[in-house]
């Protein structure tokens, strides 16, 4: 039994592990402890991929565990983990350059790592409630990570007020659920309940508590207000971390929560999905036109990219979730593309962040800036690039689910939002250089930034293989 | 030879030149150079396959020729299956026409990027064949959405003075009309359970369902060929477009709107085709009365010959829900008439528009007296664009109002005032800059057509008259594909 549990946590064990030793031998090293500290973090975190990849075909389905991991899980897993390796990439420069090199800072995201895949293999609230608060209270420090800068301060104290709120609703929403249905295992609390007909009040509002919290963590609409500032306050790459990360581990986490303990109380949990999924997506077009602010503008992108996985998630069905899984992939590759480039532009005053320092990107470097117009007509959904399918794939599933109305809000907002991505590239392309931009590209960024390019246009041809491993990722949570 | 994908070789042949001028690098002249003379061979190479496409082509054969089939997405039905019959031969060999000319058209009036920008036709060509060429519906969204992106940076980078706001309302309403176009492809997705354009059209969907989804077809395909309320982008698009991306536009993407009414639109949703045909005949009068109007009123050549292209294809949306085989036919030729001659007249406003710099009708007259030629080519464009008997643009309004006669005398009658009112504003236009005498004195530096821009103009008018005088290589063709599209028409609706 013992062997067993070892077994299936060996990933995250071995991380822990890791990230101790990492930061003892950091604090004793007194040169380049920043260098070590992210390179060493970039192998332990491959080595930790490797070993969830081992339980690949294994899954341990015990009723009274504090955690499970299936097919589902690990394929997040992955994707959480690749994420944060692309992040740990393209961060060098930026931190070296403003001279906060601090050797804590891959530290502190691995910490996140680590509560993000406790987070989403808990079968348990307590477990999930665990794992919540380890990634947050990392991502908390990140986001004020550059003390000098006031705005960075403030977006973390920011995060951290509302994230501790959202934590209280999380807890009271567990405690509910714990109180009416008596038990903290998923497993129990979805045996309990099918013989419910209709949810009693106390369980609904458990679950719209909860709903409330993961809804935080993916900053969708209503629970989104955090995001703009944070995002804009917080170091580059650290705002690209919070764009993927977290949000995979809370889509998961909420996909599970809602497919498992709840799963036969869809109608009870739809219309709140619809409702979040509608404002987030016509929010993130509509709020995005008049940011000037590029981060600002990727925040509330992605508060519409988030709508429409919501649409996979009321869809409730095999396409549904494949269609999910599909498009965070797609999404960590757009995102990280943009981010990377972001990340390799600088002017006088340091690295640019307004879309109007971006004119005349087009003359003095065409290949970023056609690899940018690439990753921007992705974004707004336009084939034959992979954007275009990870909306297809979503609309797919609505349209099975007859979702017709949702699918149309979609496929409108997908048009507003299509203008401000236009006008970015109006920016690099149809406006005269006013000011000089400089473009230092280090071997990891221009990796990232060639890889997502030729992932995104590539992804017509080999899509194929995507969708053969969003099959096993729909398997364990719709039977 | 049978085994070879010849289409396939059609459609990426173009992508081909465009990986090989990637690596050509452009610092001086004579590289400049290079990247022009490859993107050159390159289109007429397409041009010279598409022309053994021609040949190679059985217009007795009943199904699509040149099929290729390979699945494309496991798990679901999604192919990559091409194949062409005698309706989208036509239009691919349109493409594969103009596409060098506007190459040639481009040799010196680019000047910055010139890269980018013949990368940026040679992908839209290849957009543009594939999408003549599916038999996929979904194959053909992408190629059909997929357009938007090279012609959005043609206006966007090479376009006038307002081209950050032409290329922006044309982005836009194309993509809000094609994007509930998708949801309808998903739908029928769902209830066949197939994307081949050929089984959906032989499954029979109910009337209901027909006619929510015609309407998102027509969403689609009315912005693009356009109508009359959706067609406020085109002159914009039009002003602003460089010349080439103009021709481009006239001379092959409005046809994508008709190409889809008759083979979607028709094809699938016969009921609802006729059940909306009213509506459509209503839009194209209006769009060919009113916008003859505004056409007259044009200061700006580029934006009349803009507004008469409006008109134009209301004659084809006519023609194209009237149903008969005459109607229908008409349609076709007047789509490519269309395509050659609004294309041709485009490149004769790019003509004085490089000598000049401006495309306002005041500000020529007299060109006759020191562009001769030119005038001639003038006169054949004009003429054959108002339908003089011999040249191709005879042809396919005859041939509409034959069709349309046999149903409708009314409607007949009100399209027929179309081709009176073109001839006044086409003459109109043509009297103030070339007739006269000069009296701007700029004007006065003029000089005539060079061998390059000769070399553009005498294709168009050979096509131009063959299509006039003999039809009959044209529509040989076309005549099956489309008796069967009539044919299923007429079963659908019990007529």
């Amino acid at each position: 039994m013992t062997i067993n549990i070892n077994f299936l946590l060996i990933p995250e064990i071995v991380l822990i592990l890791g990230i101790i030793a990492i930061l003892l031998i950091s604090v004793f090293i007194n040169k380049n402890s920043f260098k070590f500290s992210l390179y060493s973090s970039l192998i332990l975190l491959i080595i930790t991929s490797f070993l969830v990849l081992l339980n690949y075909q294994d899954s341990f389905i015990n009723n009274n565990k504090l955690f499970i991991t299936n097919l589902f899980i690990i394929n997040f897993k992955i994707l959480i983990i690749i994420s944060s390796i692309l992040v740990l990439l393209i961060m060098e420069n930026y931190f070296q350059d403003l001279k906060i090199n601090k050797f804590e800072i891959p530290i502190l995201i691995l910490f996140s790592v680590f509560g993000m895949l406790v987070m989403i293999s808990s079968n348990n609230l307590m477990s999930m409630y665990l794992g919540i608060e380890i990634q947050s209270l990392s991502l908390y420090i990140l986001a004020s990570i550059n003390r000098k800068s006031l705005k960075s301060s403030e977006a973390g104290l920011k995060y951290f007020i509302l994230g501790a709120l959202s934590s209280a609703f999380l807890l009271y929403g567990c405690s509910l659920i714990y109180g009416f249905t008596g038990s903290l295992n998923f497993e129990d609390i979805y045996q309990k309940m099918s013989v419910f007909n209709n949810l009693n009040i106390g369980l609904i509002f458990g679950l719209i508590f909860v709903i409330t919290s993961l809804g935080f963590k993916i900053s969708a609409v209503p629970f989104h207000m955090w995001a703009p500032d944070v995002y804009e306050g917080s170091p580059t790459p650290i705002t690209a971390f919070f764009t993927t990360a977290p949000k995979i581990a809370g889509i998961a986490l909420l996909i599970r929560f809602l497919f498992e303990p709840f799963g036969n109380f869809w109608f009870d949990w739809h219309q709140i999905i619809i409702f979040i999924s509608i404002a987030s997506m016509i929010l993130g077009a509509f709020a995005a036109i008049v940011q000037d602010n590029f981060k600002r503008l990727l925040a509330y992108s992605s508060i519409g990219h988030i709508g429409y996985i919501l649409i996979g998630v009321v869809s409730a069905n095999d396409s549904g979730i494949k269609a999910i899984f599909i498009y965070l992939v797609i999404y960590i590759f757009m995102n990280f593309g943009i981010f990377a480039i972001l990340l390799s532009l600088k002017n006088d005053n340091g690295y640019i962040e307004k879309i109007s320092n971006l004119s005349g990107l087009g003359k003095s470097n065409p290949i970023v800036s056609i690899v940018l117009t690439i990753m921007l007509f992705s974004m707004a959904g336009i084939p034959p690039l992979a954007g275009f399918f990870g909306k297809f794939y979503i609309f797919i599933a609505a349209i099975e689910s007859k979702l017709f109305v949702l699918a149309i809000i979609g496929v409108l907002s997908s048009v507003i939002a299509a203008f401000y991505y236009l006008r970015i590239i109006k920016v690099i392309y149809f406006e005269e250089n006013k000011e000089n931009l400089e473009i230092t590209l280090n071997p990891n960024t221009k990796f990232v930034i060639y890889l997502s390019a030729l992932f995104i246009i590539l992804f017509i041809f080999f899509q194929s293989k995507i969708l053969e491993l969003s099959n096993f990722v729909s398997y364990n949570i719709i039977n | 030879m049978n085994n070879f994908p010849i289409l396939s070789s059609v459609i990426f042949l173009p992508l081909l030149g465009c990986f090989v001028i990637l690596f050509i690098r452009e610092n001086n002249k004579n590289l400049q150079n290079n990247i022009k003379f490859a993107a050159l061979i390159t289109s007429i190479g397409t041009f010279v396959l598409s022309i053994l496409l021609w040949i190679a082509f059985d217009p007795n054969f009943e199904e699509y020729q040149f099929v290729e089939k390979k699945q494309w997405i496991d798990g679901f039905n999604f192919y990559y299956h091409i194949g062409i019959d005698g309706i989208s031969l036509f239009m691919i060999l349109l493409c594969t026409f103009l596409t060098p000319l506007c190459i040639l058209s481009s040799w010196n009036n680019i000047q910055k990027k010139i890269k980018e920008y013949m990368i940026a036709f040679l992908v839209l060509e290849t957009l543009m064949i594939g999408m003549f060429s599916c038999i996929d519906l979904l194959l053909f969204y992408i190629f059909f959405e997929s357009i938007l992106i090279p012609m959005f940076l043609i206006i966007g980078i090479w376009g006038g003075e307002r081209k950050i706001y032409a290329s922006f309302k044309f982005f836009l309403y194309t993509l809000l009309g094609s994007v509930l176009m998708l949801l309808a492809v998903i739908f029928l997705y769902q209830i066949t359970g197939t994307m081949n354009i050929e089984e959906i059209q032989s499954y029979s969907i109910s009337k209901k369902v027909q006619y929510i989804l015609w309407l998102a077809f027509f969403a689609s395909f009315a912005v693009k060929i356009p109508m009359w309320p959706f067609h406020t982008w085109l002159p914009d698009a039009h002003v602003e477009a460089p010349t080439a991306g103009s021709v481009i536009l006239a001379g092959v993407l409005l046809k994508i709107g008709g190409y889809g009414f008759i083979r979607l639109s028709l094809g699938i949703f016969p009921i609802a085709s006729m059940f909306y045909a009213p509506l459509i005949f209503i839009l194209s009068l209006i769009a060919i009365i009113y916008t003859s109007f505004i056409a007259l009123a044009q200061k700006d050549i580029k934006k009349l010959i803009a507004y008469s292209s409006v008109a134009h294809m209301g004659f084809v949306t006519i023609g194209i829900f009237i149903v008969n085989q005459n109607s229908l036919e008409g349609a076709m030729i007047q789509m490519l008439s269309h395509g050659v001659v609004s294309a041709a007249l485009f490149l004769c406003v790019g003509i004085i528009y490089d000598r000049m710099h401006t495309r306002e009708i005041a500000f020529y007259n007299g060109l006759i007296n020191k562009m001769p030629i030119y005038a001639f080519f003038l006169m054949i464009f004009t003429l054959a664009s108002i339908g003089l008997p011999g040249t191709s643009g005879f042809v396919g309004e005859f041939l509409i109002l034959l069709g349309t006669f046999k149903i409708s005398p009314i409607i007949a009658l009100f399209a027929a005032s179309g081709i009176v009112l073109s001839a006044v504003y086409m003459l109109y236009l043509y009297k103030r800059i070339i007739f006269g005498i000069i009296s701007n004195s700029k004007l006065k530096e003029l000089f005539d057509l060079d061998i390059r821009e000769m070399t553009i103009l005498i294709p168009l008018t050979i096509v131009i008259l063959w299509m006039g005088i003999y039809p009959n290589s044209f529509l040989k063709p076309m005549q099956i594909p489309l008796k069967k599209i009539i044919n299923k028409y007429e079963i659908a609706n019990n007529l």
